[in-house]
């Protein structure tokens, strides 16, 4: 008698997970991660950018594009800079903003998120500015919102923080131009930053030349060279010929059981002083996320130094959210 | 078909300008161009009248009324006046005006900027399909199509324009 095998059902692969971030049509949605824009959709988003720069500059610090629109800001962590940068945008579009910080309970994620969602879909908001604590808690809020509502990540765990990696990458593309031959350094907590993810598939999205990052061990997850990027454990070598040096904030409130020996020590090793900055190349820029912690990631001198960029990060970033959040509303009624 | 030749047209458009100008109805006039045709227009006319301000143009991409149709348009060059229009004269240049809602909105631009004491309106082409109480002070031509016509015009160098079919209606 022959044996019949059945062959097991091999489950079919998910659809491309990023694949919510677009409508029907293609166009921008939500803004999850970086992950699934490609080259096109990024530089469109720093073009656009671009325009929103010069709106700045004038007399009525506002265009109409979103006027009658609600944006609410729902923060389940906290943070200014971001916060505050997304209200700007939103107002400079002529929008409704309305901030709502919820300090979030671990024990009830899941459910209270979805409660507070339905509450406030109720008071009719078109985008939801999100940041919470936990991995995947816009791309879960993007999944259950009402067909109208767009959701931008501002930030969620250790996961993606799209924004920040756009406003980085627009502020690289205005200082130095092409990406290709550049190579940029993310310097310190790669373990616990959701901006260096989001950073380095934006830079290798636009192809830049060498993609680094320099951290103690402990310092980084597991396996991060497959992100496509050189790992250096070590200063001098990391930051030789490099044209963008990225310093991350040591996210001591992320921190469990005893990655550092101690923060003088980080500093020691990892703090971007001028001695160790001088072995980039002489034309090197400095960024930082903010906020920043000097004296244990950054010393004042270079914050404050001639090479710091820091603070046009903050502006571009408000131009960057504009061209975001236009181009996620824009275009949706026939 | 007419063979519209633009360097009459532009022709047409300086001597109705100056005419104004010397007449003392626009004294030391701003000249703003609307992205992209109308800037092409604008830049003939300001060389032409040898204005003291440099060109200013306006993008009015962020002023559309049909953004929450058909979104943002990719590739917005940025409006860029520079000088203050407060209490100035100006001359607004488009390439084709037909419905009126980009003069609209470019008007709503231009008092972002500041308010400007007088605003004259001055087109390529003038074809007839206003949809808002908006008027050309001087025009180059009145063109008069079809429904599914439209006017192209081609540059910066040389201008040329063309009747062409409208694509499919969206």
């Amino acid at each position: 008698m022959a044996v019949v095998f059945v062959r097991p059902k091999i489950p079919k692969l998910a659809p491309d997970p990023w694949a919510i971030q677009f409508d029907g049509e293609g166009r921008l949605k939500h803004l999850l991660t970086i992950e699934g824009l490609g080259p096109d959709w990024i530089t469109r988003i720093l073009d656009t950018a671009e325009s929103f720069l010069s709106v700045t500059g004038r007399e009525v610090k506002k265009v109409p594009l979103l006027r009658g629109r609600t944006v609410v800001n729902l923060f389940f962590e906290s943070s200014t800079r971001t916060r505050t940068t997304f209200e700007l945008a939103a107002k400079r579009l002529s929008a409704d903003v309305l901030n709502l910080n919820i300090s979030t309970s671990a024990a009830t994620k899941g459910e209270s998120l979805l409660d507070t969602l339905r509450n406030i879909e109720a008071m009719q908001a078109d985008m939801f500015v999100v940041r919470h604590a936990a991995s995947g808690a816009a791309h879960f809020i993007a999944r259950h919102v009402a067909p109208h509502v767009s959701v931008l990540n501002a930030g969620d765990g250790r996961h993606a923080h799209p924004t920040q990696a756009l406003l980085d990458v627009f502020t690289i593309r205005k200082m130095k131009g092409d990406f290709t031959p550049l190579r940029v350094a993310i310097v310190g907590d790669i373990l616990h930053s959701r901006v260096a993810r989001s950073q380095i598939h934006a830079l290798n999205t636009l192809n830049t030349g060498e993609v680094r990052v320099i951290a103690p061990r402990t310092l980084l997850p597991a396996q991060v060279e497959k992100l496509g990027v050189r790992v250096f454990h070590d200063m001098r070598e990391g930051l030789r010929d490099v044209d963008v040096i990225i310093m991350l904030r040591l996210q001591r409130e992320r921190m469990e059981g005893a990655l550092l020996p101690s923060e003088d020590e980080f500093f020691c090793l990892y703090g971007l002083t001028p001695e160790k900055l001088a072995w980039a190349k002489p034309d090197a820029i400095v960024m930082h996320p903010g906020p920043a912690n000097r004296g244990v990631e950054i010393d004042s001198e270079v914050a404050d130094g001639p090479q710091s960029v820091i603070l046009q990060q903050v502006s571009n970033g408000i131009a960057v959210r504009m061209a975001v959040m236009s181009l996620c509303m824009g275009g949706r009624e026939e | 078909m007419q063979n519209h030749d633009v360097e009459a047209l532009i022709q047409r458009m300086v001597d109705g300008l100056r005419q104004r100008i010397d007449a003392g109805e626009l004294r030391d006039p701003l000249m703003v161009g609307i992205h992209t045709g109308g800037v092409w227009v604008a830049e003939r006319l300001h060389a032409a009248l040898d204005l003291s301000e440099p060109l200013g143009k306006l993008n009015i991409a962020f002023y559309r009324d049909d953004f929450t149709h058909i979104g943002l348009h990719p590739q917005v060059s940025p409006s860029n006046l520079p000088f203050d229009v407060e209490g100035r004269d100006v001359i607004l240049v488009d390439d084709v005006l037909q419905t009126g809602r980009t003069i609209r909105a470019a008007m709503n631009e231009l008092f972002d900027f500041g308010r400007p004491a007088h605003v004259v309106l001055a087109v390529l082409c003038d074809r007839p399909g206003r949809e808002l109480p908006i008027q050309a002070d001087v025009i180059g031509e009145r063109i008069t199509l079809e429904a599914h016509e439209q006017i192209v015009l081609h540059g910066p160098e040389p201008l040329r324009i063309t009747i062409e079919q409208k694509a499919s209606e969206e």
